[in-house]
């Protein structure tokens, strides 16, 4: 009778995973680091981390569909002659007509417009079509200066000085030539079809004092009438929060590392900044600091997905947040209806992230004549103010089961946290203690 | 002539001023005085009126102007005339970083010396300094004009786009994916205009050097990784 050795079966290593070896072999192929579009897609401390209490004995609960719960939003309240008005406080995140097509763009502004809220331009400029398709609009201020001008900058309904993005704090855009377009390259004064780097510092200020000077440029060309907002990375949200708003910022708008790009480095997206939970608490901490918390208010983005996200952001301190990636997919992106087209092109619904390529299947992140007519922007608007109209209705639900007539009544108090990580990055309490991390107590 | 002295009267008013003209307005020529380095003096000029500043002015002076003509009788801080659509601003003196930046069209004149970065990011715009420019200077330039009657500091031209450099001293250094290039007869042509315009006299085109982009940097290679 012969003895065998009993085997164990074969052991990858989780240092050097199936995908990590799959990089290591696809950059020595091409000789190129990876760019795509999107957020990061690690797992990171989210929203999902923190449940509601709801009502108790101590805390009534508002009646549903009977109780008005107010889901308003005031944004530029400081300094802007004309602030801006919004029936909920979910907004359509900054992205490029160059990035986007100009039905995709289109749809966002209808959608938001039916929904009541703000939609945003992006790097390239303002389109005739989004301006007449977006009652509230904001145009974005960037490095790049792309299609910057006086007659937009006073047409518009606010103005975001971009100082960085989730994505990619303290980096560029670039826009691969194969997506500009006669129109795109003609908007950004540049040649078709050469890849347009996007800068990541302003050409005309640096830190906090010449924004300031910058930002007095802007009120005075636009006679004190907008609404001025900052956006940042999420890096140092405290210092930059008080920075901002020291520089003069009506609304500060801060963006996590869950927030999309339109293209940048793969090692960029998943290096560096912070998840959008950890935050918001240093960025409301600044603004309470400086008496000016309600009074510069604070946009969060990166990772919304749902009225629940909503609520959460809000109870944590923000006045209002902004959608991106969310508000591709209500309007087609990754939708399994392309499925096919996306298995062309290696990859798969849900996963497609060659945005920079200019292929969207959905014709939505191209300017492909032919895909982007896939496209339908009156059905597509629809279908994101059918998103939006949801996310807000959820987010009163779980506003009225805590009690709150107005969701910017949620409160940190409202909240707890499954893991310890997230109660350390909210600072709400682990949910059955009453332990923060970091601040004492069991 | 409207004047506004700038020691006694808010900047809004001067602004709010040179916006509110109306069209066909025979009032269109403005004098500031005391001006003592302000900010953002007359910006956003969306109409064609002249504005005289009797002194220096600070950062981003004539910003954003679309068809006015500002003349500073003394020295500009940071930005002046940013992201100029048309229109023509002269500094008497000199001029500090990022002149002209992002500039879409327009002429922007400095008799004496500009700063670093002049011309950054320029879309359009024409640029003349009758002296030298500093480091860095028409950097990611993507259409418009410099010239520059003096010298140039490090790495003029950097990551260069369309715009057309014309150097008549010594430049310090080029910078990356930058070159020098042939003058040909229609660059002559346009720098005699240019120079016309900006008022120079006793200097001929055939004394500059013509720089602009080799564009190997237009589309990503990565055996290029070494110039960025």
């Amino acid at each position: 009778m012969s003895y065998h050795n009993p085997l164990t079966p074969p052991r990858k290593s989780a240092t050097f995973d199936d995908y990590t070896l799959a990089e290591i072999r696809r950059a020595a192929a091409t000789g190129i680091y990876d760019i795509r579009g999107a957020g990061t897609k690690r797992k990171v401390p989210h929203f999902d981390d923190l449940l509601f209490l709801g009502a108790s004995i101590s805390r009534y609960p508002l009646e549903g569909y009977r109780e008005k719960c107010d889901t308003s939003v005031v944004l530029g309240s400081r300094f802007a002659k004309k602030p801006i008005t919004l029936k909920t406080p979910i907004t359509i995140a900054g992205m490029s007509f160059g990035a986007l097509s100009g039905n995709a763009k289109e749809a966002l502004g209808r959608g938001a417009t039916i929904a009541g809220t703000s939609t945003t331009t992006g790097d390239g400029g303002m389109t005739d079509e989004e301006r007449g398709h977006s009652q509230t609009l904001v145009y974005q201020y960037l490095p790049s200066r792309y299609g910057m001008n006086p007659k937009d900058l006073r047409r518009a309904d606010a103005i975001e000085v971009v100082v960085g993005q989730g994505a990619k704090p303290g980096g560029g855009g670039m826009l691969l030539g194969q997506k500009i377009s006669d129109r795109v390259a003609n908007m950004r004064n540049l040649p078709k079809g050469i890849d347009q780097r996007s800068a990541c510092r302003h050409p005309d200020w640096t830190g906090p004092d010449d924004l300031e000077i910058k930002i007095l440029e802007l009120r005075e060309i636009t006679d004190w009438e907008k609404p001025i907002y900052v956006k940042v990375g999420g890096a140092r949200p405290y210092y930059d929060t008080a920075l901002a708003v020291k520089a003069g910022a009506d609304v500060v708008v801060l963006d996590g590392m869950q927030g999309g790009t339109a293209a940048t480095q793969d090692v960029f997206i998943e290096n560096v900044g912070m998840p959008t939970l950890a935050c918001i608490r240093p960025a409301v901490q600044a603004l309470q600091d400086l008496g000016m918390h309600r009074k510069v208010q604070l946009i969060i983005s990166g990772g919304i997905r749902s009225g629940a996200d909503v609520a959460k952001a809000l109870a944590l301190g923000a006045d209002a947040v902004a959608i991106g990636t969310a508000a591709l997919v209500a309007i087609g992106d990754n939708d399994p209806h392309w499925e096919e087209e996306y298995q062309k092109l290696g990859t798969t619904a849900g996963a497609y992230d060659d945005w920079h390529e200019g292929k969207d299947p959905a014709g939505i992140t191209t300017q492909d004549p032919e895909l982007m007519k896939r496209l339908d922007p009156v059905l597509a608007g629809r279908r994101l103010a059918n998103y939006l109209k949801v996310m807000t209705l959820e987010a009163q639900t779980i506003a009225r089961a805590c009690g709150k007539n107005h969701l910017h009544n949620l409160e940190p108090e409202d909240l707890v946290a499954l893991t310890i990580e997230a109660s350390a990055m909210a600072q709400v309490p682990l949910a059955g203690t009453s332990w923060i991390p970091g601040k004492g107590g069991f | 002539m409207p004047v506004f002295d700038l020691s006694t009267t808010p900047l809004r008013e001067l602004n709010s001023a040179l916006h509110s003209l109306s069209k066909g307005a025979n009032d269109t020529a403005f004098e500031i005085v005391n001006p003592r380095g302000s900010h953002a003096v007359a910006v956003g000029i969306d109409s064609p009126v002249s504005v005289e500043v009797r002194g220096s002015v600070g950062y981003y002076c004539a910003g954003m102007n679309d068809g006015g003509t500002v003349t500073v009788k003394g020295s500009a801080g940071p930005g002046v005339a940013e992201n100029m659509m048309s229109g023509t601003v002269v500094i008497e003196g000199d001029a500090s970083q990022y002149a002209g930046a992002t500039g879409r069209g327009g002429l922007l004149v400095i008799k004496g010396n500009a700063a670093s970065r002049c011309g950054i990011s320029m879309k359009g715009i024409d640029i003349v300094v009758y002296g030298n420019i500093g480091h860095m200077s028409a950097f990611m330039g993507q259409s418009g004009h410099l010239v520059v009657l003096g010298d140039a500091g490090d790495a003029l031209g950097d990551s260069l786009y369309e715009a057309k450099l014309f150097v008549r001293g010594t430049v310090k250094s080029l910078g990356a994916d930058c070159i020098e290039k042939e003058l040909r007869p229609e660059h002559l042509e346009k720098l005699a205009e240019l120079l016309e315009k900006a008022g120079v006299a006793g200097v001929k085109p055939e004394e500059f050097k013509r720089y602009g982009s080799a564009r190997k940097l237009y589309n990503f290679n990565i055996d290029n990784a070494d110039a960025y």
